[in-house]
């Protein structure tokens, strides 16, 4: 560059250049599109493929939606209606939805009942998921079962009201006495509950049309309707009972722990099915002959007894998560044991256990489909029994079972985000 | 939801159950209801329409008996069943009767401790093919892929009529009814075997079904009827005589229509009239009341309306009565005199 001048060149400039834009295939959508979709021949033809399974999807299902009739009263009315167009025959939804949500037997009259509350469990069950609601609410939410076992149920308003007094006066009786030691607070929790069930059945006796709503009877009950009743009773009882085996099965005392010990393996080891077979028939041999001990509640028993070993399991893996010092730190403060697990290691092992917790939950619910062998109405035994075997609709498959997908997804993912969101309220550790 | 008062309820009717007596007629009048097990649902037998009211041939049955004993074709409460638990319902005295497509069997009858009170239709196993397939006759599929359910009497049923007919077959295994029409109409086989009547009721549904023939051999005898349990002979008779006095009907040509009329008074048949109650005391032998007869065909018809509203011809179901038809027709539905 030495015998070079400024003089033999022709053109020097002066100024920066200024930036020039990328270059279009390095920047934006379409590097975005080169780097993550055609990086490699490998790459590109799993884009194309993933690409045509996509528009072959969406070429079924949006025709199908898109032409389906809501129109028709058959499965014959809706071929003439749609014809060659691929559309689906959502008409079976727009006349049998009530069957699909309440069952066929339930009186479509009393709708309301139900539905007001399913409302409501929005109104009582916030202030137990949700910390920062006021704690008073909380006596909301123990009115809840009984209102809403009136409200489905119907019948006298006594029945859950006494139900609802002999379990606080047995709770104000066992605080009372538990003060002498634990199981004379739980004789006396017994004696007080069993004593206002008593003197109650007789006044409900007396008075059976005070504020009686119009009673349905439980094999009444169906459809998704049924679902739920079954996964939401069955969860919140089969928690309580699934922490007590937990705490059962680490307990010193070898009664109490081989008895949680022998449950939890027995129950896990058999199928779920088996057991509502068993509530459904094998009870009805047993019982005087005429008794009709309510299929609802021998499914209910049994479905949380079988949720309640997978929960005791959870928790005990929360348990054995905690580590000793936390026990001895307990101790060492001089609490006893209640204390020490309601106040220090119980908060911790749930919180570990919240996933596991909500798995077993989500599982459950999902379960309850299971009592439609067992010729239970809910909403796979509608689908499957009664609807696809009616002579208007023999043959309506995709719609029925994509509507029972869509009302079961919704429920499911509602639970997972909330454990999520649970699970981020209860973070406490630096990660 | 309560426990407690739950198991108060238990603890109450079990005491009250205690004193219940093995005379089921007494007991659902008692009761005021029949409980009447059924399916779970099968086009045109016990299907619930869109009001959750339960329609069907079988059901017809289930409400006749109703009638005739309380005098309320209305007056049933359904208990829905499936395959796997009918028969403990009825053996626990959970139902007072089964109505639902049961065949017929020895082992049934003895080994299982029931009574079949008569057989209100005569199925049989058949085949159904695709139309452009040209068979015309079962003897002709020699070599055919056949699409069956497994674990069934359909299954063996097969077997044995190939065998006896010399022909080869290839065997399509699938667990459901439903499943195998899925296939069937896929193409994964020649021929589609199972009983004639759930043949028709799913070619219903079929969208083309016009397409599809079932061929006129029957290789198998599958008698369906109600049946009740061991041990109350007089229930049994109830039961039995209110489905013959159905069949009796359509044979003298008692309709829904005219029973009223003819049960007014006394006509010229006396068979008529003993059926009907004008003449004699036939009620009372039964230990019901005069016009038991009378209301169970008032209720739902006679035999062969029952047949035609829910199943027959005109329906989408579209059944032949064949075997159905009343042996003055050449078929096998007869009822004893009532005498």
């Amino acid at each position: 560059m030495s015998d070079t001048h400024a003089e033999s060149v022709a053109f020097v400039r002066k100024t920066e250049i200024p930036p020039a834009p990328p270059p279009v295939t390095e920047t934006g959508a379409i590097k975005w599109v080169r780097e993550n979709l055609f990086s490699g021949p490998f790459n590109t033809i799993m884009t194309l493929l993933g690409l045509y399974v996509v528009y072959w999807l969406l070429s079924g299902v949006i025709p199908w939606i898109l032409n389906g009739t809501w129109e028709g009263s058959s499965i014959r009315d809706c071929r003439e209606i749609i014809g060659d167009t691929g559309g689906g025959c959502f008409a079976v939804l727009g006349e049998r939805w009530n069957q699909l949500l309440f069952g066929f037997e339930y009186p479509s009259e009393l709708y309301w009942r139900p539905t007001l509350a399913f409302i409501l469990l929005f109104v009582t069950v916030p202030q137990v998921l949700f910390i920062s609601l006021p704690r008073k609410l909380l006596i909301l939410t123990g009115l809840y079962p009984f209102l809403a076992y009136w409200l489905i149920w119907g019948g006298s308003i006594l029945i859950p009201f006494f139900a609802l007094v002999g379990l606080v006066l047995g709770y104000a009786a066992f605080t009372r006495a538990e003060r002498i030691n634990f199981a004379a607070g739980l004789a006396a929790f017994v004696v007080a509950a069993v004593v206002a069930w008593w003197l109650g059945g007789f006044l409900t006796a007396a008075a059976p049309n005070f504020l009686a709503l119009e009673a349905v009877d439980s094999r009444n009950m169906g459809g998704f309707m049924l679902n739920l009743i079954l996964g939401i009773v069955c969860v919140s009882l089969s928690l309580p009972l699934g922490i007590v085996l937990a705490l059962g099965r680490q307990s010193r005392m070898p009664l109490i722990k081989y008895v949680c010990v022998v449950f939890i393996e027995f129950v896990r080891g058999v199928p779920l099915i088996t057991l509502l077979f068993v509530a459904n028939v094998v009870l009805a041999y047993f019982l005087p002959p005429g008794t009709n001990f309510d299929l609802i509640l021998r499914v209910i028993i049994m479905i949380t007894l079988f949720a309640s070993a997978y929960i005791a399991e959870v928790i005990r893996g929360g348990l054995a998560a905690l580590p000793k010092g936390q026990y001895e730190a307990a101790d060492s403060l001089g609490l006893d044991y209640a204390q020490a697990m309601r106040l220090i290691i119980l908060p911790q092992a749930l919180k570990i256990s919240i996933p596991g917790i909500v798995n077993v939950a989500v599982g459950l619910f999902k379960d309850t489909t299971l009592v439609s062998i067992i010729s239970m109405f809910d909403l796979v035994g509608m689908i499957r029994g009664p609807i696809l075997s009616s002579t208007d609709w023999v043959g309506v498959y995709w719609e029925l079972w994509a509507a029972a997908c869509v009302l079961f997804f919704v429920v499911c993912y509602g639970i997972s985000q909330y454990s999520q969101w649970l699970e981020r309220q209860l973070q406490t550790d630096h990660r | 939801m309560n426990k407690s008062v739950f198991f108060g309820a238990l603890a109450f009717t079990g005491l009250a159950a205690a004193g219940a007596s093995a005379a089921t007629l007494e007991d659902v009048q008692a009761r005021g209801t029949l409980n009447c097990g059924v399916t779970t649902g099968v086009p045109g037998f016990a299907e619930p329409d869109a009001d959750g009211v339960w329609q069907g041939f079988d059901v017809a049955v289930c409400r006749a008996v109703a009638a005739a004993v309380l005098g309320d074709p209305n007056a049933v409460e359904f208990v829905p069943t499936t395959g796997k638990t009918r028969f403990t319902s009825l053996a626990s005295g959970e139902i007072d009767m089964l109505a639902r497509n049961t065949t017929w069997t020895f082992s049934r009858d003895t080994d299982l401790k029931f009574d079949f009170t008569g057989v209100n239709y005569y199925d049989g196993q058949g085949f159904m093919v695709p139309a452009d397939l040209g068979v015309s006759s079962a003897t002709e599929l020699d070599g055919a892929t056949v699409c069956i359910q497994t674990g069934t009497t359909t299954e063996l049923n097969l077997a044995d009529y190939f065998r006896v007919n010399d022909m080869s077959y290839e065997p399509v295994p699938i667990e459901t009814g439903a499943e195998a029409v899925q296939q069937f109409l896929a193409g994964a086989c020649d021929v589609y075997t199972t009983d004639r009547s759930a043949l028709a009721a799913q070619r219903a549904g079929f969208e083309n079904p016009d397409d599809y023939t079932i061929l006129p051999e029957v290789v198998s005898k599958e008698p369906l009827g109600p049946l009740v349990r061991h041990g109350d002979s007089e229930w049994f008779d109830i039961v039995k005589w209110t489905l013959y006095a159905l069949i009796a009907a359509e044979e003298y040509g008692v309709t829904q229509e005219n029973v009223e009329q003819l049960a007014s008074e006394a006509t010229d048949n006396p068979e008529v009239n003993r059926l009907l109650g004008t003449e004699g005391e036939l009620g009372a032998m039964i230990g019901l009341n005069q016009t038991w007869a009378k209301d169970a065909i008032a209720a739902v018809g006679n035999y062969g309306e029952i047949f035609s509203t829910n199943i027959g011809e005109e329906t989408a179901i579209g059944l032949a009565r064949g075997l159905n038809a009343q042996y003055t027709d050449g078929g096998l539905i007869y009822a004893p005199p009532f005498r």
